[in-house]
C-alpha cells in the first residue's frame, strides 16, 4: 500500500475537528485574541508558536474551557464547546508546571481522572497501568512527584492527561522545565507517543525548534492574529512575511525596490552594487520589498564566483563558530552586514577565513523569498 | 564538640531551662508539699543550712497527697472534662469560621490582601482583657445585642447570654479566630491554581475539586490552627471567670481559685501539673506537624 502524505489540511473534504470561527477575546482593553478562524483535523500535531503575549496560551485556554471567547465560536467535533465547563469537555491539558497533586502518588495522579469518570475500578488499573508503561515510569508509580526527577515528573503530567483517551490533548510549553539534551530526546518520544495513541495535539510554545520538530503543523502567530499557517519546511522556506520570516531562524533581510524581468524581478537595494535577482512564489507588483535569504543559503568565497548572478563583496567581521556550523558576519563597503552560514563537514581543515579577509558571497535566484512590503 | 555548636545550641537549652524546666520543678515540688499559714503558704521549705539531713527531712514531707485529693473530688476531674469538651467545641466553631474567611482572604484580588490581614491582626492591637470587657457590655441584659435584637423585633424578652456557657463561647472563639485564619491563610496562599484548574480539566466539579484539592492540601494549616485555638483554649481562665456563669466549670478558673481564693497553693499545684500533663499531648502533636510542614517545605 502506498504511503500518502497526512496532509488533512489540503483535502477539501476532511472534517476538522476544531474550528475556531472569528473568535475575538478581550480582558477590559486588552484584546488577546483578534478574529481568528482556523481549522485543526484530527491526528494533527498542531504548535501554536510566538512571543509571549501573543495570544496562544488564551486560545488554549479557551480550548480547555477556562476561558469563554468574547465573540465567535470554537467548535469540537461539530459542536459549540463554549457553554461546556472544563470538566465536561473531552479535551485534557498537560500545564506548563506540570500541576501535579503533590499529596497524591504517581499512580493516583494518573488514576484521578479515570476516578472520576464511572469507570470500574479493575479497568482504571489496568489503564494506569497501561499509561505508566507507555510513558516508561512503571517502577515510579508509588512514589510522590517530590520524589522524582523533572523529566519524570513530566512524562507523569502526560500521562495523567492522556489517560481519560480524551480526542484533543492541550500541552502549554511542555518541555520548557527540561534541559536542553533531556527535550531533544523528550520531543521524538511525544511524536512517538502522538502517533501511537492518534490522539489530536495542539502544543503551544514560544521555542521554534521544538515547534518545528514535533508539529505537522505550526501557526505563527503575533498579536492575537495568524501570521502564517503551514508546514514547518513551508514556515522556514517559504514564510509569508517579514515577521514570519525573522522569528522562525536566522535571516537577512534586504530592503529595495523590485522591477519585474519575467519570471524574475530585479531588486534595487544600495547604490553601488549591481541588484539581486530574485523569483517570487507569486507574481507581485512592482515596488518596494523586502528580500529575505537565510545565511546558510549564501555561498562564501575567496575567489569570485562565476556561475551565479548575485555576487557581492565584503569583509569579514564576525565569526561565531557552533560546531556542527559557522556563522561569518560579513561586513559591505556600504556598511550593510551579511550573515552566511557553512557546514563544518570535515574535522582537522583549518577555518578558511578569519577576521578582516576579503570574501565573495554569492547566492542563486531562488534562494532568497521576495516579499512585497 | 566544637565549641561554636555547643555554644549555640545552649542558647535555647538554657532559656528553655531557665524559663520552663526551673518553674515546672517549683510548682511541681509545691504540688507535693502541705498547706500551712505562713509565708510562702506551704510547708516544707528547703533549709540549706541545715545540710544533708535537713534534706532528707525536706524530702521526707513531700507525699501525693494532693494529688490523691484531686482524685476524689469529681469537682476536678468534671472541670477537666468540661474544659476539654468547651476547648474542642470552641476550636470547631474557630474552624468553621476560620477557613471560611481565609479561604476569602487567599482568593481576594492581591491588592486587597494586605488589607484584610491587617483586619484580622487589628483586634491584637487592643489589650485583651479590655475586648473581653468590652463583651460584657455587649452581651449583658441590657447589652447592645439584646438591643439591637429587640429594635429589629426578633425578641421582646432580653436573651440571657452573658454568664452562660454561650458567653464563653462567644468569647473563646472571638479571641482565638486569628489564630486559626492565620496558618490556614498561609497554607492556601501557597497553594498553585493550576492545581485546581488540573482537577477541573481532569473532570472535578468546582466543589469536588475544593474537597479533594484545596482541603487536603491546606491540612497542614488546619492542624496548626487547631492546635493553637485548643492548647490555650483549654487552660483558659480570664474568658470563664468574666463571661460565665456559676455553673461554667473551667479548669483554669478552678486553677486561679485554688490559687488567690483558697490560698491552697499545693492543691492548684497539683491541678496545673496535671494539665500541662494533658496539654503534653496535643503540643507534641502540634509540633510533629510543623516539622512536616517545614520537610515539605524544603
Amino acid at each position: 500500500m502506498p504511503q500518502t502524505a497526512f496532509e488533512p489540511w489540503n483535502d477539501p473534504d476532511a472534517k476538522p475537528l476544531i474550528q475556531f470561527r472569528n473568535v475575538s477575546k478581550r480582558f477590559g482593553d486588552f484584546t488577546a485574541i483578534d478574529d481568528l478562524s482556523i481549522d485543526i483535523f484530527e491526528r494533527e500535531f498542531f504548535a501554536l508558536l510566538g512571543p509571549s503575549g501573543c495570544g496562544k496560551t488564551t486560545m488554549m485556554r479557551m480550548l480547555a474551557g477556562f476561558e469563554t471567547p468574547t465573540s465567535g465560536t470554537i467548535m469540537l467535533d461539530g459542536q459549540d464547546i463554549s457553554p461546556i465547563p472544563p470538566n465536561k469537555r473531552s479535551v485534557n491539558m498537560m500545564f506548563q508546571s506540570y500541576a501535579l497533586f503533590p499529596h497524591l502518588t504517581v499512580y493516583e495522579n494518573i488514576a484521578f481522572g479515570l476516578r472520576r469518570s464511572k469507570m470500574p475500578k479493575d479497568e482504571i488499573d489496568a489503564r494506569v497501568k497501561q499509561m505508566l508503561k507507555l510513558v516508561q515510569i512503571e517502577k515510579f508509580g508509588a512514589r510522590k512527584p517530590e520524589q522524582i526527577s523533572g523529566g519524570q515528573r513530566q512524562r507523569v503530567a502526560l500521562a495523567r492527561a492522556l489517560a481519560k483517551g480524551p480526542k484533543l490533548l492541550l500541552l502549554d510549553e511542555p518541555l520548557s522545565a527540561l534541559d536542553k539534551k533531556l527535550r531533544q530526546d523528550t520531543q521524538f518520544e511525544l511524536m512517538d507517543i502522538q502517533e501511537k495513541t492518534g490522539t489530536t495535539f495542539v502544543v503551544v510554545t514560544h521555542d521554534q525548534e521544538e515547534a518545528m520538530t514535533v508539529a505537522s503543523r505550526v501557526a505563527v502567530m503575533d498579536h492575537g492574529k495568524l501570521k502564517q499557517v503551514d508546514t514547518p519546511d513551508r514556515i522556514y522556506e517559504a514564510p509569508n512575511s517579514t515577521y514570519v520570516a525573522d522569528f522562525i531562524g536566522d535571516v537577512n533581510i534586504i530592503e529595495g525596490y523590485a522591477t519585474k524581468q519575467g519570471d524574475t524581478v530585479s531588486i534595487a537595494w544600495s547604490e553601488g552594487h549591481s541588484p539581486i535577482i530574485g523569483t517570487p512564489s507569486k507574481p507581485i507588483a512592482d515596488g518596494k520589498v523586502s528580500f529575505a535569504i537565510r545565511p546558510e543559503k549564501i555561498a562564501i568565497s575567496a575567489e569570485r564566483p562565476t556561475d551565479r548572478n548575485n555576487i557581492v563583496h565584503g569583509k569579514v567581521l564576525d565569526i561565531a563558530y557552533l560546531g556542527n556550523l559557522s556563522t561569518y558576519h560579513v561586513a559591505l563597503p556600504d556598511g550593510t552586514i551579511i550573515k552566511a552560514q557553512t557546514a563544518n563537514s570535515r574535522r582537522r581543515s583549518s577555518r578558511p577565513f578569519t577576521w578582516d579577509d576579503e570574501v565573495w558571497l554569492s547566492w542563486t535566484d531562488t534562494a532568497g523569498i521576495v516579499l512585497e512590503s | 564538640m566544637n565549641m561554636r555548636r555547643f555554644s549555640l545550641i545552649a542558647v535555647p537549652y538554657g532559656w528553655l531551662l531557665l524559663l520552663f524546666l526551673v518553674p515546672f520543678l517549683i510548682v511541681f515540688k509545691i504540688s507535693l508539699s502541705d498547706v500551712a499559714l505562713s509565708i510562702p503558704p506551704y510547708t516544707p521549705t528547703l533549709e540549706l543550712s541545715e545540710g544533708w539531713a535537713g534534706f532528707r527531712d525536706f524530702l521526707s514531707q513531700l507525699d501525693f497527697e494532693n494529688y490523691e485529693f484531686l482524685a476524689t473530688d469529681d469537682l476536678y476531674w468534671k472541670s477537666y472534662l468540661s474544659s476539654l469538651q468547651i476547648a474542642f467545641i470552641s476550636t470547631t466553631i474557630c474552624l468553621l469560621i476560620g477557613f471560611p474567611i481565609a479561604y476569602g482572604m487567599a482568593n481576594a484580588p492581591k491588592e486587597w490582601q494586605p488589607t484584610l490581614m491587617l483586619l484580622v491582626i487589628l483586634p491584637f492591637w487592643t489589650s485583651f482583657l479590655i475586648r473581653v470587657y468590652s463583651l460584657i457590655g455587649i452581651l449583658s441584659q441590657e447589652g447592645m445585642l439584646n438591643q439591637f435584637l429587640m429594635w429589629i423585633g426578633i425578641i421582646n424578652e432580653p436573651l440571657t447570654i452573658l454568664n452562660t456557657n454561650i458567653a464563653v463561647y462567644i468569647g473563646i472563639v472571638y479571641t482565638y479566630v486569628p489564630f486559626m485564619i492565620l496558618p490556614i491563610y498561609a497554607t492556601l496562599i501557597k497553594l498553585d491554581g493550576s492545581l485546581l484548574e488540573a482537577a477541573e480539566d481532569l473532570g472535578c466539579s468546582r466543589t469536588e475539586a475544593f474537597w479533594r484539592i484545596t482541603v487536603p492540601l491546606s491540612k497542614a494549616g488546619i492542624i496548626a490552627g487547631c492546635f493553637l485555638v485548643f492548647i490555650p483554649a483549654l487552660g483558659e481562665f480570664v474568658i470563664p471567670s468574666l463571661l460565665g456563669g456559676s455553673d461554667t466549670l473551667m479548669i483554669g478558673k478552678v486553677l486561679y481559685e485554688e490559687f488567690f481564693a483558697n490560698r491552697d497553693w499545693p492543691v492548684a499545684g497539683a491541678v496545673a501539673v496535671i494539665l500541662l500533663l494533658i496539654l503534653i499531648i496535643p503540643i507534641v502533636l502540634y509540633q510533629r506537624n510543623e516539622q512536616k510542614m517545614m520537610e515539605a517545605d524544603t
